[in-house]
């Protein structure tokens, strides 16, 4: 079928570009001379890794707003919490290389007098335990969010106010000391994940390799969720949500499992995000950064999932150069390229592109003779 | 189960439903039986919409009996559990998938598992293609199967929200103004296929058209201000003083 041949098309492609950038970036940093016109210096590395988490984000906040129409403005929250996660590991594999030296607690506790562990800080210093925490915690809070949000069939702005209300008030919650999580600085100074340093060039490009396989993952899981009939539901519920209750869908149901494994996925961004650029806080629950998030689809194309992958590399690569060029004109920028693609652009970058190619392979199919249309039963 | 308090299909008796005061539903009482089909007429805000809410679960009415089957309270389930209980219901406007192709409107209308982790791993059968295939010819748009629902013109639309209800293999179909838009020619052939529905599953129709419910030719309710003003044969319900004063007009 002819949906079928076209979603065939854009996952070939999808996996190629990113096979080849997880095959390129090393050779090209590794292997090419340094000072060659083909050398990706050092400090790249790390910053294109960082672009791959942001769209894994971007990709999970794709899957709700594109699909099912559940515009959440507070999916940093989850890509933050997974971040924490992975940090919290991070922290205990510091040991006693610590500033004070101290073998179990991690600098900010000794700097805080405390005698102790936190309760919620053992275990995380077993991978597997952290790594099961970077999917359970984004997703038990999703889940917990979510339920009580669309039991309540609160919808449309009203869902997005409460979204940001909830990235905010985790932001003012991990800036307090108490909270045991570094307050106002969060987690920093890592050393080691698995065992690798986590500066040394080697670890990151092992960073990035993964980071993009997380991604290429992510994107399959979503296309197989949006290809099945669930997908189909959730486009059902995006468009006419009433219609798809009086059929007899539980919509609330179709919401909580999507919210939920979305937020799930941006955990993983998160978890990949925290030891590449070396330090988490508070800051990154703030509210501003999810709107961005949302920008990203916006520019790259809602309900397409490789769009959403596209807004959040190319926007993100806008902004390294724009805020080292012209730093004060950034959020102008940022502002004003939502409105342009709000305007002339609603279907983001890939819409446009997509409906261009349409057009012309439509104006060269009508130069050659018809093509027998073969609806053939399957 | 309690045993069937009632033998008929639908069983409204005494249902009120107030929206800050006013009475949208007054004590409204109106039974239909297993594959009858019965028309309502009743001026705007006469309450056909609130009850036929009410019976779909998307408003709870503050008082009154609302029985299904006999024994399924429906004021006490939401719309998901109504409608797996067999009530299909079909909007004024025709309101269809319309980013989704034809085939797949029909799709998610069939009778199938309705929970997520259901239609996650669900993959076609030949079983549900058959099903498709049947209901695209009985509603006409077998040549419009890969077309998104969003380009099929209104009575199109009209008929597949309707082969819809099928899909979904409902005892009871609730239709809103099926005729609304329709040519004359398209009117006809609507009333044709809700009178062939009607043999056997149970259908309500709201309609405004006063020649449309005279070609379904069956028992006819108007109501007024929220409860039943009169009840019979299309013929009797226009003579009455009462309906010709508050809808037909003079």
């Amino acid at each position: 079928m002819k949906a079928q041949s076209l979603f065939d098309r854009q996952t070939f492609i999808v996996l190629s570009l990113l096979a080849a950038a997880a095959i390129l970036v090393p050779v090209m940093n590794g292997l090419a001379e340094p000072g060659s016109a083909l050398h990706l210096s050092d400090h790249l590395v790390p910053l294109l890794g960082k672009y791959v988490c942001f769209a894994l984000l971007a990709l999970s906040v794709d899957l709700i707003w594109g699909f099912c129409g559940i515009l959440s403005l507070g999916h940093g929250a989850f890509f933050a919490l997974g971040g924490y996660a992975i940090g919290m590991y991070l922290m205990r594999q510091i040991g006693p290389r610590g500033v004070y030296a101290d073998p179990i607690l991690p600098d900010f506790m000794v700097f805080l007098n405390w005698k102790e562990l936190p309760w919620f800080w053992h275990g995380f210093d077993w991978f597997p335990f952290a790594a099961a925490m970077v999917l359970l915690g984004p997703g038990c809070l999703a889940f917990v969010f979510g339920w009580f949000a669309f039991r309540s069939r609160v919808t449309g702005v009203y869902f997005s106010i409460i979204t940001q209300s909830m990235t905010f008030a985790l932001m003012l919650a991990f800036f307090r000391n108490d909270m045991g999580l570094g307050g106002n600085n969060g987690l920093t100074d890592f050393k080691e994940i698995l065992g690798f340093p986590v500066q040394a060039g080697s670890t990151r490009l092992a960073l990035f390799v993964f980071s993009v396989i997380a991604l290429a993952g992510g994107y399959l899981l979503c296309r197989w969720v949006v290809s099945s009939k669930f997908g189909k539901v959730l486009v059902a519920v995006r468009d006419a949500e009433s219609r798809t209750r009086f059929l007899g869908y539980r919509v609330e149901h179709y919401k909580l499992v999507v919210f939920t494994l979305s937020a799930m996925l941006a955990g993983v961004g998160g978890a990949l995000y925290v030891p590449q650029v070396g330090i988490i806080n508070p800051s990154e629950f703030a509210p501003a950064n999810s709107i961005e998030v949302v920008v990203w689809v916006a520019v790259g194309g809602r309900g397409t999932l490789a769009g959403a992958i596209l807004g959040a590399l190319l926007v993100n690569a806008g902004k390294t150069w724009f805020t080292a060029a012209l730093p004060e004109f950034w959020l102008f920028a940022l502002g004003g390229l939502f409105v342009f693609v709000t305007l002339f652009m609603p279907r983001g970058i890939l819409g446009a592109a997509g409906y261009l190619w349409e057009r012309f392979s439509h104006g060269l199919r009508a130069g050659r003779s018809p093509e027998p249309v073969t609806h053939a039963a399957e | 189960m309690n045993a069937p308090v009632t033998p008929a299909l639908l069983y409204l008796d005494n249902v009120t439903v107030s929206f800050d005061g006013f009475r949208a539903l007054n004590a409204l009482s109106l039974a239909v039986d297993h594959a009858e089909m019965r028309a309502i007429i009743g001026p705007n805000g006469a309450g056909k919409t609130t009850m036929m809410d009410v019976i779909t679960g998307k408003t709870r009415p503050n008082g009154g009996t609302a029985l299904f089957e006999g024994s399924h309270d429906l004021t006490a389930l939401d719309e998901a559990a109504i409608a797996e209980l067999g009530i299909g219901r079909k909007f004024q406007t025709p309101t269809v998938f319309d980013m989704h192709s034809v085939e797949d409107n029909l799709l998610l209308a069939l009778k199938n598992g309705r929970r997520p982790l259901a239609t996650l791993f669900s993959r076609g059968s030949a079983r549900e293609q058959e099903r498709i295939d049947a209901l695209l010819e009985r509603v006409r748009l077998a040549a419009h199967r890969y077309r998104k629902a969003g380009e099929l013109s209104h009575g199109q639309k009209q008929w597949l929200e309707i082969g819809m209800l099928l899909a979904q293999e409902p005892k009871l179909l609730l239709i809103d103004e099926p005729a609304a838009g329709m040519t004359d020619q398209e009117t006809a052939d609507t009333a044709d296929l809700l009178r062939d529905i009607a043999r056997t599953r149970a259908v309500i129709v709201v309609e405004h058209d006063m020649t449309f419910v005279r070609d379904l030719g069956v028992k006819v309710t108007c109501l007024h201000e929220g409860s039943v003003l009169a009840e019979g044969s299309l013929d009797a319900v226009s003579a009455n003083e009462r309906v010709v004063e508050v809808y037909l007009g003079r």
